[in-house]
C-alpha cells in the first residue's frame, strides 16, 4: 500500500544533499574540532563555517550561535539560564499558553523552584496579541518567550511588535522558531528577538542537532558543566556532521523559501477547499491566512481524532492530533482548548502538515480518503 | 496486546489465516507519573510491554497502536480495587480489567476502528453450537483462565476469537520462537499489572492515607469451639485476606489462619485449618452467558483461580444467587469470583459477597 506523509510539522526526511554533506564529513573530516593538530582544525574551519551560514540566515554575529541536540535543549536553555543568571533583576517569566511543551514544562519547572510565570492566552486565532503580553509585564519580569509559530495549529505570531515592546521595556525576549525557521524569514533583527530556537529535523535536516542564538549581552547560566565548547554556553563535543548537516539544510531552505512556501500553499488550499466542498461540518482551525504554509489543522464535529488518525494510518496516510510528542495521550490539543475551542470538537482535530513529500498526487489521494473514512464514522451508531 | 508471549502468539496465528489484525496495547497506568517507573519492566500493559507489542507486531507486519485508558482503568478497575479492600473483601482487578476494559471499553474502541472481533491470548476456547456461541475450558488445564472471563458480556461471544484455546503453553512458546518473536522468552506476568512486586498494602496507603490510622488497635480475634478471644492486635483489616497464615504472630500451638474480617469492628477473626471450610456463600454481579436461569440449577462451581470446580447448586433471585456446594472447600472469600461451570463450560458467574462466615456490604 502506498503511504503518504501529512506529518512534516512533527519531522522530516533528511534531505538527500544535507545527507550527503554528513556522509562526507563523518567519512572525511573526523577530528575533533578543539584538537590542536590539522585534523582537529580542519574540523574547526568545517563547524565554523556552518555556524556561519546559519548565523548569515538569521543576520546574526555567528559568535551569537550556538548548537545544540536540538530545539527542546535551546527552549530549556533560554529558558532557565536566563532566569536563574538574572535573579537580581527580577523572577518574573511570561509565556504564551500556547508553547510547545519543551518551553511550558520548563515554565512549569520553573515556578515550582520559586519563579513566577504568566501565561498568555491567544485570541480565537491562536494568535497572541501585544497588549495581552503587554498586560502580563509586572516590575519584576525577566523574560518574555512567545514561538514565532505555532506547531499545532500553524498560525504565525506578531513576534516583531512583542519584540518591540519587550525591548522599550527592558525585559529580555526569546522565541521558539522550530517551526518557522526555514519556512518564514526568521531575521533575528527584524524580530527584535533576544534569543531564538531552532531546529534541524523539521527543516529536511537530521534529528539531534538544533541551534539558539543568543544576542551578545545576554546573561544565561549554562545547563552543562565540564568542558569549554560554544564558548562554555554549552559544552560537550560539537556534533560536527549535525552541524554541517543543519546548515546545509538550512541554506537549501533559505533558496527555496519563496517557491515552497507558494507551492505548499497552494495544495493546502486546494486540501482544505476539497475537503470543505465534500464535508459539513468541519473546521478549520487557527488563522485562515497568518500561518505557515503546508499547515491545516481541521476539526471534524462528532468524531474522536484518535480513531481517526489510526484510521487514516491504516489507509496510508500520515497525520496527526496534538503534537507527536503526546502520543499514547488523548487528552484534547492544550493550544485547542486555550484558542477556546470546546473539548469535544478539539478532541475531533486533526493536523495536516504538508512539505517536501507532497504533490497534487498525495492531495488527491487524501481528498478520496478522508472523506470517506469521515463519513464511516459518522454514520456508526457508536 | 500485553507485550507478553500468549498475546504475541494469538496475533500472529490469526494474521497468518489470513484475519486483517490490528495489535492494540492498552495505556492503563502512567508508571512515570505514579513515581514506580524503573522496577515494573514486566508489567503488563507497561510501557515497556507496548515497545515489545510494537516490536512483535512490525516482525508479524501488522498495525500497533497504543491506545489510551487510563481514566477508564482508573474508575473500573483501580477505584473497585480501593472500595472493595475497605469494605473487607479481597478484589478481583483482572477479572474487571477483563469484563470492563477489554470487552467493555477496548472491544468499542476496535469497533470504531473497523474491526469485527477481538481476539485475545486468553488459554480458553469459544465454540459454535446450538446456534449460539458459548465459552469452554482451555486444553490445557494448567493454563486454563476461563475462570476470569466469567463477566463478559454474552452478546460479546460472537465477536470474540481465542487462538490458543487448543494450544499447549509450551506450544505457544514454540510457535513463537518460529515466527520470530521477540517475546518468545518473555516471563508470564505473574503480579498485579499496576501493583510492582505484590506490594498491594503500600499501594492502598498511598491512596487512602487514613488507613494508616486503622493500623493500630484492630482487635485480632480466635474462634474456638468455646467461642471468641481475644488474642492481640492486627495491623488493620484491609491487610489480611481469608485463608492468610503469615503474620498472624507466634504462640499457637497449631497454625491459625484468617477466617473472616470485620471492617467496621477493626476486627480480624482467626481460627484453626478445619474452620476454614465452607459449602454455602452468596454471589452479586451475577454475569450469565447462558440463558439466565429462573429455577435452581445444579453445575460445577470454581471460587479459586487453578483451583478445582466443585459441584453445587445455584439459585438466582433478585439480588443475585445463593449458592451451596455439596461438599465443603476452604476459604471462600468475599470478593473473589465464583465461576459457574456445566463440565468444561463456562456459564457465568459473580462476584462472593457473603459466606457463613463474613456478612460483607
Amino acid at each position: 500500500m502506498k503511504r503518504y506523509y501529512f506529518d512534516h510539522s512533527a519531522t522530516t526526511r533528511v534531505d538527500a544533499a544535507v545527507t550527503e554533506a554528513m556522509m562526507k564529513a563523518m567519512r572525511e573530516n573526523y577530528g575533533n574540532p578543539s584538537s590542536i593538530h590539522g585534523f582537529g582544525r580542519e574540523a574547526r574551519v568545517a563547524l565554523e563555517d556552518a555556524r556561519e551560514r546559519i548565523a548569515r540566515i538569521l543576520n546574526c554575529d555567528p559568535a551569537e550561535l550556538f548548537f545544540t541536540s536540538g530545539g527542546t535543549e535551546a527552549d530549556n536553555l533560554a529558558l532557565m539560564g536566563v532566569m536563574e543568571a538574572n535573579r537580581d533583576k527580577g523572577d518574573h517569566l511570561i509565556v504564551s499558553k500556547i508553547e510547545h511543551h519543551a518551553v511550558l514544562e520548563t515554565a512549569r519547572f520553573l515556578e515550582q523552584h520559586g519563579f513566577r510565570v504568566s501565561y498568555v492566552s491567544p485570541d480565537s486565532y491562536g494568535i497572541i496579541q501585544p497588549d495581552e503580553v503587554m498586560r502580563a509585564i509586572i516590575p519584576g519580569t525577566v523574560l518574555i518567550s512567545i514561538m514565532h509559530a505555532n506547531n499545532e495549529v500553524g498560525t504565525i505570531n506578531p513576534i516583531g511588535k512583542i519584540g518591540q515592546i519587550a525591548r522599550e521595556q527592558g525585559i529580555l525576549f526569546h522565541t521558539d522558531a522550530v517551526q518557522s525557521f526555514g519556512k518564514l524569514p526568521t531575521d533575528v533583527k527584524d524580530l527584535n528577538v533576544d534569543m531564538l530556537s531552532l531546529s534541524g529535523h523539521k527543516i529536511y535536516g537530521p534529528k539531534g542537532v538544533g541551534a539558539i542564538y543568543i544576542r551578545k549581552g545576554v546573561k544565561l547560566s549554562r545547563r552543562t558543566q565540564g568542558g569549554h565548547q560554544e564558548r562554555e554556553m554549552r559544552t560537550g563535543t560539537e556534533n560536527l556532521p549535525g552541524a554541517i548537516g543543519l546548515s546545509v539544510a538550512a541554506q537549501i531552505c533559505q533558496s527555496k523559501m519563496a517557491a515552497e512556501s507558494e507551492h505548499l500553499t497552494r495544495l493546502r488550499d486546494r486540501f482544505w477547499e476539497g475537503l470543505k466542498s465534500r464535508l459539513p461540518d468541519i473546521h478549520l482551525n487557527g488563522h485562515p491566512t497568518e500561518r505557515l504554509p503546508g499547515l491545516v489543522n481541521i476539526s471534524f464535529e462528532g468524531l474522536e481524532g484518535e480513531a481517526l488518525m489510526l484510521t487514516l494510518d491504516m489507509k496510508g496516510l500520515a497525520v496527526s492530533t496534538g503534537s507527536a510528542c503526546s502520543s499514547g495521550q488523548t487528552s484534547a490539543s492544550h493550544v485547542l482548548l486555550a484558542m477556546g475551542i470546546p473539548p469535544q470538537i478539539a478532541q475531533g482535530s486533526i493536523r495536516f502538515s504538508l512539505g517536501r513529500e507532497n504533490d497534487d498526487e498525495s492531495v488527491d489521494y487524501a481528498l478520496e480518503v478522508v472523506p470517506q473514512v469521515v463519513e464511516n464514522f459518522r454514520a456508526m451508531a457508536f | 496486546m500485553s507485550g507478553g508471549v500468549d498475546s504475541s502468539v494469538a496475533a500472529a496465528l490469526l494474521a497468518k489465516q489470513g484475519y486483517q489484525v490490528v495489535g492494540l496495547t492498552m495505556k492503563l497506568y502512567d508508571h512515570e507519573g505514579a513515581g514506580i517507573a524503573r522496577d515494573s519492566i514486566r508489567g503488563c500493559c507497561s510501557l515497556d510491554a507496548a515497545l515489545r507489542a510494537q516490536a512483535v507486531c512490525h516482525t508479524i507486519g501488522i498495525p500497533h497502536y497504543s491506545v489510551d485508558m487510563i481514566d477508564e482503568f482508573e474508575h473500573y478497575v483501580i477505584r473497585d480495587f480501593i472500595s472493595e479492600y475497605i469494605s473487607g473483601r479481597t478484589p478481583n482487578p483482572c477479572v474487571r480489567c477483563n469484563t470492563y476494559l477489554k470487552w467493555g471499553v477496548l472491544y468499542e474502541k476496535a469497533r470504531r476502528l473497523g474491526c469485527d472481533k477481538i481476539a485475545t491470548g486468553h488459554y480458553a476456547r469459544i465454540r459454535e453450537g446450538d446456534g449460539e456461541y458459548q465459552l469452554w475450558r482451555a486444553a490445557d488445564g494448567n493454563k486454563d483462565q476461563a475462570y476470569a472471563l466469567w463477566g463478559i458480556p454474552r452478546e460479546r461471544l460472537s465477536d470474540t476469537l481465542l487462538p490458543l484455546g487448543d494450544l499447549a503453553k509450551t506450544e505457544v512458546r514454540r510457535i513463537a520462537s518460529e515466527f520470530g518473536l521477540k517475546t518468545a522468552q518473555t516471563p508470564d506476568s505473574q503480579e498485579i499489572c499496576f501493583i510492582p512486586a505484590g506490594e498491594y498494602g503500600d499501594f492502598l496507603l498511598k491512596r487512602v492515607p487514613h488507613l494508616a490510622e486503622i493500623r493500630m488497635g484492630g482487635e485480632l480475634v480466635e474462634e474456638t469451639n468455646q467461642g471468641r478471644r481475644s488474642v492481640g492486635n492486627h495491623d488493620g483489616y484491609p491487610f489480611y485476606t481469608i485463608g492468610q497464615r503469615k503474620g498472624l504472630g507466634g504462640g499457637f500451638p497449631e497454625p491459625r489462619y484468617v477466617l473472616s474480617t470485620d471492617p467496621a469492628a477493626n476486627r480480624v477473626v482467626i481460627g484453626s485449618r478445619e474452620r476454614l471450610l465452607g459449602s454455602a456463600f452468596r454471589a452479586d454481579q451475577i454475569n450469565w452467558l447462558i440463558a439466565p436461569p429462573r429455577q435452581p440449577i445444579s453445575v460445577q462451581i470454581q471460587i479459586r483461580y487453578h483451583s478445582p470446580a466443585v459441584t453445587g447448586s445455584i439459585s438466582p433471585d433478585e439480588s443475585g444467587a445463593g449458592i451451596r456446594l455439596h461438599e465443603p472447600v476452604e476459604a471462600i472469600t468475599p470478593g473473589q469470583s465464583a465461576a459457574f461451570f456445566d463440565a468444561d463450560r463456562l456459564i457465568g458467574g459473580g462476584r462472593i459477597i457473603e459466606t457463613e462466615h463474613s456478612r460483607t456490604n
